[in-house]
């Protein structure tokens, strides 16, 4: 076919930042399936519940103590998790390196309270299915947070490689953020689920 | 020409120099070699190895149909056992749903979409090989699983408590479980990867009301995967954990219920249905349109009504489960939400009948398919109405007459479009025509064989056949239409035959097609068929919604994409404005061995649940290695 041409695209960016760049969709893409994981996780939760007769079934509700500390620090961890969001967009290479170390510190430490949590349910997955969907649901949790503790490291060992300074690592950073705060959100309507419905 | 030894710039692609188109070629290209095979990450290389892999289950699938018949022929036969007679109506239920019917839509999508929009290749490059190889894996551990002897054997939709630890003995209905893990992560990746080339990998002026039919129809399709296979995989999740680790999800005995069960899975499965029709939409506005030489009439109808019925989905899960007693209000709701899915299929076929009769429709074998389709849904559509209300219902649940009424919906409303579209875009993946004459036979005679085997059935389903028996008395008045039906099945297999080796010996020796040998729209036909590797030489820059047949017959497009490495226009979402260029990732192995890796963990895990804390080891690392810039032109800006 002969072609016609009407533009010159040579004077675009090199790589697209916030919505012109494509990990930031393709992120957005799992936060959305893996957002409707949680969801099912919550209905199965009421459904359940809205058949047993006591509910939790057999067991005093969850000590709050473990769960609450690991919520206050997921929130702490929104603050310096923005910043190291606005020092990547600034393209900030030293304070960006800062924050993720200190995002992986904050991205270890809610796995020691996390740890107890499972012992504060007083109660086994396979004891009955209350058991099980509120272990299902610390479980999936869990995993994201190791997930993203994961890609954090890893994320952190690109910055202070020589792949470093350079606009898609900074839009990986600015990606990984946003995966966090999903992290957290997902988890404050688990967090009520867990500790304060068994308490209504 | 260069000729100063510097390497060819974008300038001398515009002028036309042939160097530079080599050039650009080289930049795009997979290397040959077995290594390179796994490596790829071409879109098209992918798209055709995902089709071509989703075709030959339905052969598998077909070959078990086949017994399946053979074994009804005749009352009281004693050509399988019912062992193997469950195992096989099981693998053949899974199989035609999880690795063909939704993976072949999705595969023709991998390969056509990014043409389509006018882009190099689809977004998530990698993701697109890895889920390939995951989906293989998936398929694999079925049939070898069948192979085997120990197949899952309760069913596609696999009820609890009977695919539960009480009943479900053995590792069959684990090995089915993990199947469907398989499968979903392939489905959800290829989503992730449609949606993001359709909303940022569009051409320059590709504002959305100029997005063809049949990318919108893959795009709702997207989100109905997005939205719905969840639903499967925590339900599977769950069944393996009951099975596995002593969960009680679906045990009553506990708190459980197995009814938790039929919700999730048909909160998934009757969106499936539309995840297996929608594309069909897509193909058959293309092929309309196409063979009436019309743009479909009724363009913002038909995206409406894909979009709507995408929604009303959601709303039907429910009208599976009439007999297992749902409140009555509850019914009534779900029957009236399952009528209203008529009005947007409604809506859908009055646009196709108005463009056939607006235009001067040429009956070539693709449009064929396409008549046959409209007649076999129409018909699949009215028993759907049928079985949507409660009493009757309740009068042929779990009889032959569901089993005629689904064949009718999936092989009417997506099996023959498929067809239709594989006629219709062989020339473009291969560069070469299929017969028309082999064309004609092949339609006469699935479409007459269908109707001869599956018509039937509905009678059959009236006068009280169960479905899943695997044999019956000699007493009952079956036995005439059971071997009716089983003579005609040869005949559809027979048709299928026909197209089977029409579209083998065409790939070798078919007549070559150029690059619009129908003169279609859309901008796929703009390049040479098959396709280079890079696509576009430029990049298409789209002025309507019909951009081929445009009067002056040139082709507007954009110039000044580097040469040197693998480039793409990122444009915004809603106008198609160019915003950015993008690095689009290098053939890589990694994707594969995050494959065989995943594929460990997920195989380990029917046995242990440590393979999943020692598996994921693997899997780190892979991915590790998948993500991992090398110093390569992708990387530098
Ligand atoms: C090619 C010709 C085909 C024939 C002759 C055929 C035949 C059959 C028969 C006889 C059964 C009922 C088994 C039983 O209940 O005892 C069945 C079940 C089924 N078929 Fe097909 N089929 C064909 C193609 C397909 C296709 C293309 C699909 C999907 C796209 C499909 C999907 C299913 C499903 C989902 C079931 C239910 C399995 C279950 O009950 O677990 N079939 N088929
Ligand atoms: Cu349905």
């Amino acid at each position: 076919m002969k072609e016609r041409v009407v533009a010159d695209l040579s004077k675009l960016p090199l790589h697209g930042l916030g919505s012109a760049s494509l990990t930031f969709w393709g992120t957005s893409a799992f936060m959305l399936i893996e957002g409707m994981g949680f969801a099912l996780a919550i209905v199965v939760y009421f459904y359940l519940m809205s058949l047993a007769p006591h509910w939790p079934i057999e067991a005093p509700a969850p000590d709050l103590l473990p769960g609450t500390i690991l919520t206050l620090l997921l929130l702490v961890s929104i603050v310096p998790n923005m910043l190291v969001a606005r020092w990547a967009k600034q393209r900030d290479l030293r304070k960006v390196r800062v924050g993720l170390i200190v995002m992986t510190l904050l991205g270890a430490s809610p796995l020691i309270p996390r740890a107890f949590e499972f012992r504060a349910l007083h109660i086994g997955w396979d004891d009955d299915a209350y058991g099980s969907i509120i272990w299902t649901m610390l479980g999936l949790h869990a995993t994201h947070i190791i997930t993203d503790l994961i890609d954090t490291i890893v994320l952190a060992c690109l910055m202070f490689s020589k792949h470093g300074d350079n606009a898609r690592r900074y839009g990986d950073v600015e990606d990984n953020a946003l995966y966090w705060n999903f992290v957290v959100l997902a988890w404050l309507p688990l967090y009520g689920c867990i500790y304060w419905v068994p308490r209504l | 020409m260069t000729g100063s030894g510097r390497p060819p710039s974008p300038a001398d692609l515009a002028a036309g120099s042939e160097e530079a188109e080599a050039f650009l070629r080289r930049t795009w290209s997979t290397p040959s070699g077995f290594l390179a095979a796994l490596s790829t990450v071409d879109h098209k290389i992918i798209g055709r190895r995902y089709v071509a892999t989703a075709f030959v289950f339905l052969i598998l699938g077909g070959v078990l149909a086949l017994v399946m018949r053979i074994q009804l022929a005749f009352p009281e036969t004693r050509f399988i056992s019912a062992d193997r007679y469950n195992q096989i109506f099981t693998v053949h239920g899974s199989n035609m749903m999880f690795l063909f019917a939704v993976p072949v839509m999705e595969a023709m999508a991998v390969y056509l979409v990014p043409l389509m929009v006018g882009t190099r290749n689809i977004a998530f490059p990698r993701l697109n090989a890895f889920s390939y190889w995951i989906y293989l894996a998936g398929g694999l551990l079925l049939w070898i699983s069948l192979a085997l002897d120990t197949a899952p054997d309760v069913g596609w939709f696999s009820y609890v408590p009977l695919a539960g630890p009480q009943y479900g003995v053995g590792k069959r209905a684990d090995l089915w479980a993990q199947m469907i893990t398989f499968t979903e992560v392939s489905a959800l990746a290829v989503a992730v990867e449609i949606v993001v080339t359709v909303f940022k990998l569009r051409a320059p002026g590709m504002s959305l009301d100029r997005i063809p039919v049949f990318v919108w129809s893959m795009l709702v399709t997207a989100f109905l995967v997005i939205l719905a296979m969840p639903a499967i995989m925590f339900a599977s999740s769950s069944l393996i954990l009951d099975r596995l680790v002593g969960t009680q999800f679906y045990n009553p005995a506990e708190g459980g219920d197995v009814l938790l069960w039929q919700h999730l899975f048909w909160f998934f499965g009757h969106p499936e249905v539309y995840i297996i029709f929608l594309p069909a939409v897509g193909i058959v506005s293309a092929i309309i349109s196409t063979f009436t030489q019309r743009p479909v009439f009724g363009y913002m109808p038909l995206v409406l009504a894909m979009i709507a019925t995408g929604i009303l989905s959601f709303g039907l899960w429910v009208h599976h489960m009439f007999v297992a007693g749902l409140p009555r209000l509850g019914s009534s709701f779900f029957t009236a939400s399952s009528m209203a899915i008529a009005i947007p299929a409604g809506t859908q076929i009055f646009c196709w009948l108005a463009t056939l009769w607006d235009g001067r429709p040429v009956f070539k074998t693709p449009l064929l398919f396409v008549i046959g389709f409209l007649i076999t849904f129409v018909i699949g559509g009215l028993t759907g109405v049928m079985v949507a209300s409660v009493p009757l219902d309740s009068q042929v649940h779990d009889t032959y007459f569901v089993v005629a009424h689904f064949h009718y919906v999936l092989i009417g409303g997506s099996v023959f479009p498929l067809i239709g579209a594989i006629y219709y875009w062989f020339p473009k993946m291969t560069g070469r025509m299929m017969s028309e004459r082999s064309g004609r036979w092949a339609f006469g005679l699935i479409f007459t064989g269908f109707h001869l085997t599956f018509f039937p059935m509905h009678i059959l389903g009236l006068q009280g056949m169960p479905r899943r028996v695997y044999t019956y008395p000699p007493e009952l008045p079956w036995a005439g239409l059971n071997l009716f039906v089983s003579l005609s099945a040869f005949i559809l297999a027979g048709g299928f035959l026909v197209f089977f080796i029409d579209a083998l010996r065409s790939f070798r020796h078919g007549p070559r097609a150029g690059p619009n040998p129908w003169n279609a729209s859309t901008l796929e036909w703009a390049v040479p068929s098959p396709p280079p590797p890079y696509n576009f030489r430029h990049i298409p820059v789209v002025e309507s919604r019909e951009p081929l047949w445009m009067s002056d017959e040139t082709l507007a497009v954009a110039t000044g994409l580097r040469l040197d490495r693998r480039e793409l226009i990122v444009s915004s979402v809603t106008a198609g404005e160019p915003e950015a260029r993008e690095a689009s990732p290098a053939d890589s192995i990694w994707p594969f061995l995050a494959a065989i890796a995943t594929g460990i963990m997920l195989i380990g895990s029917i046995f242990s649940p440590w393979a999943v804390v020692w598996g994921a080891a693997p899997v780190a690392i892979t991915l590790t290695g998948w993500f991992w810039p090398k110093q390569t032109r992708e990387d530098e800006s």
